[in-house]
């Protein structure tokens, strides 16, 4: 068996007297593509940040790369929420470029990395608009440009902070599938936090459901199920499979 | 009237009074320009304003006591760049810190030049700009320290741009954000004590934000933005200190409306680009 990648046992994170959730227990393995599902304020994006080392567990243990989660970890890349940032008055090489030596000291040499952004840059298929400013382009190009940023460091582990939001529906299976296949490729595990579940359901292989301070582990066929969110969130809760995917009716209403 | 605007009637004995003038507006200029990218990037000018307003109180203070103005203006700016960078991280949090702090530090100004019983001409030098006051002693505290805030951008730089634009992504990777927007402002607080000492305290933007802010409506090559904004910067600076020389009123008209032209200029072309269309390259 492989080694994990990213391990969490008995994690508990509690903020002041409010419990965010507890005793998570996770492995992830290399390649794996976990998404992470839940209502708002579930601590979906906390999970993410305590994998960061941005914020301490309150119990339990966390491990990323066999080693316990630590600030500023470089077998990690992030794809932040679209729009979070004052991203928009640089190029998309410049994004990139900050994901390959943004981090050192000094000013560098840009004529040093070109080609190296250029290759991230057609991996993702923005060779195209490389030069244009972030603000310029669509949310789906932005989008890839923001995964080839975060292939720049060849992280092991691919954080993954709501990509699809305000994304339309043909661009959020386009993102998807990049991100899917890009990871595949390199064996990097994914943490994959998002509302929109149909987009990344074909690549899916658990999901982590989050509700109420309880959380769920297991394949989407286990957790995706009427009886199973319906216990998670204390109320009755329906999952219809239609042909293009699943809808959760009535969870809305529980959280 | 015009005659009073723009005169270059003995401009070969006027001159050599401004040599001093010259070389501190340029290297005060070229510091401006430098870190002008940043300023925009990290939405800072309303701060550099409330800085520069408390850099104003601390050199009217100095020459209340009769000290050294330069350092005056430097002590204010360090406090004004501290507190900002202490409690406000957050763009709404700073800018009611600097609402707050900003009329206050005009106001211990203001006071202080009240107090001051020398030449006038001083006082409202540290408002609106001076030419001929800079003597040799104070060109070289000027360039010493113009030569530090050089120095601390060029070893922050490729950091202090990462987590300028995208500070979410900088901090997973390790950017000690935090600690480098407080030295940033600290930083920020050198360059603005120096650029008091050449346009005054109330025309600080037009040097440290304008210039920074019309380059970048013409191109995003980073190098190319921190050229032009330095080449601006320098342009008004010099013209301002050139085309005032002549005349019996303050530089900073001059300065800003050489800073204000090239930005009008630049807005236009950077319209022109983005209607035509970006080019894509290949």
């Amino acid at each position: 068996m492989t080694a994990s990648i990213a391990t969490l046992h008995g994690a508990t994170l509690r903020f002041g007297a409010r419990t965010v959730w507890q005793g998570l227990d996770l492995d992830l393995a290399p390649g794996e593509l976990l998404a992470v599902l839940g209502p708002n304020g579930a601590g979906k994006s906390s999970l993410l940040r305590v994998l960061l080392g941005q914020l301490r567990l309150s119990a339990g243990e966390v491990t990323v790369a066999g080693k316990p989660a630590r600030h500023g970890n470089r077998a990690i890349g992030l794809i932040p929420q679209r729009g979070s940032t004052a991203a928009g008055d640089v190029r998309a090489r410049d994004l990139v470029r900050f994901g390959l030596d943004g981090h050192r000291w000094g000013i560098g040499r840009e004529r040093a990395l070109r080609a190296r952004c250029d290759a991230l840059l057609a991996r993702v298929g923005a060779r195209d608009y490389a030069d244009v400013p972030v603000r310029l382009l669509s949310g789906g190009e932005q989008q890839r440009v923001r995964v080839a940023q975060a292939l720049a460091g060849e992280p092991s582990l691919l954080l993954c902070d709501e990509p699809l939001a305000a994304l339309d529906l043909q661009h959020q299976h386009a993102v998807a599938r990049l991100i899917d296949a890009q990871c595949r490729a390199r064996d990097t595990a994914v943490v994959f936090v998002t509302h929109e579940i149909n987009p990344v359901l074909p690549f899916v292989d658990r999901v982590l459901y989050i509700a109420h301070g309880r959380a769920r582990l297991g394949t989407p066929a286990e957790i995706l199920c009427s009886e199973c969110l319906s216990e998670l969130h204390g109320r009755p809760v329906e999952v219809i499979n239609g042909r293009h995917g699943i809808a959760i009716v009535g969870a809305a209403q529980a959280c | 009237m015009l005659s009073r605007i723009i005169n270059f009637h003995d401009y070969g004995h006027l001159l050599p009074v401004v040599r001093n003038s010259l070389i501190a507006g340029a290297v005060v200029a070229l510091v401006g320009g430098l870190i002008g990218p940043f300023v925009v990037s990290r939405d800072l000018p309303f701060a550099v304003h409330g800085i520069s307003e408390l850099s104003f109180a601390g050199a009217s203070g100095a020459l209340l006591i009769g000290s050294n103005v330069v350092a005056g203006a430097i002590v204010g700016s360090l406090i004004a760049a501290l507190l900002l960078g202490l409690l406000g991280e957050r763009a709404q949090q700073r800018n009611s810190v600097i609402g707050v702090v900003m009329p206050f530090g005009l106001g211990l100004g203001v006071l202080f030049l009240g107090l001051y019983r020398g030449r006038a001409a001083n006082k409202f030098g540290l408002l609106t700009g001076q030419i001929v006051a800079v003597d040799t002693p104070r060109m070289r505290w000027l360039i010493v320290v113009c030569a530090v805030v050089v120095v601390a951008l060029a070893l922050m730089w490729r950091p202090l741009a990462f987590s300028g634009v995208d500070p979410d992504v900088a901090a997973a990777r390790g950017v000690p954000t935090r600690a480098l927007s407080i030295l940033f402002m600290l930083t920020l607080g050198l360059a603005v004590a120096t650029a008091v000492q050449i346009v005054g305290a109330l025309l600080v933007l037009a040097l440290l934000v304008t210039p920074a802010a019309a380059a970048m409506q013409v191109t995003a090559t980073p190098a190319a933005v921190t050229a032009l904004s330095v080449g601006f910067a320098v342009l008004a600076t010099i013209g301002g200190i050139l085309l005032a020389t002549g005349s019996s009123l303050p530089i900073s008209p001059y300065v800003t409306t050489i800073s204000f032209t090239i930005f009008l200029v630049c807005r236009a072309c950077g319209a022109q680009r983005t209607k035509r269309g970006w080019v894509l390259s290949r």
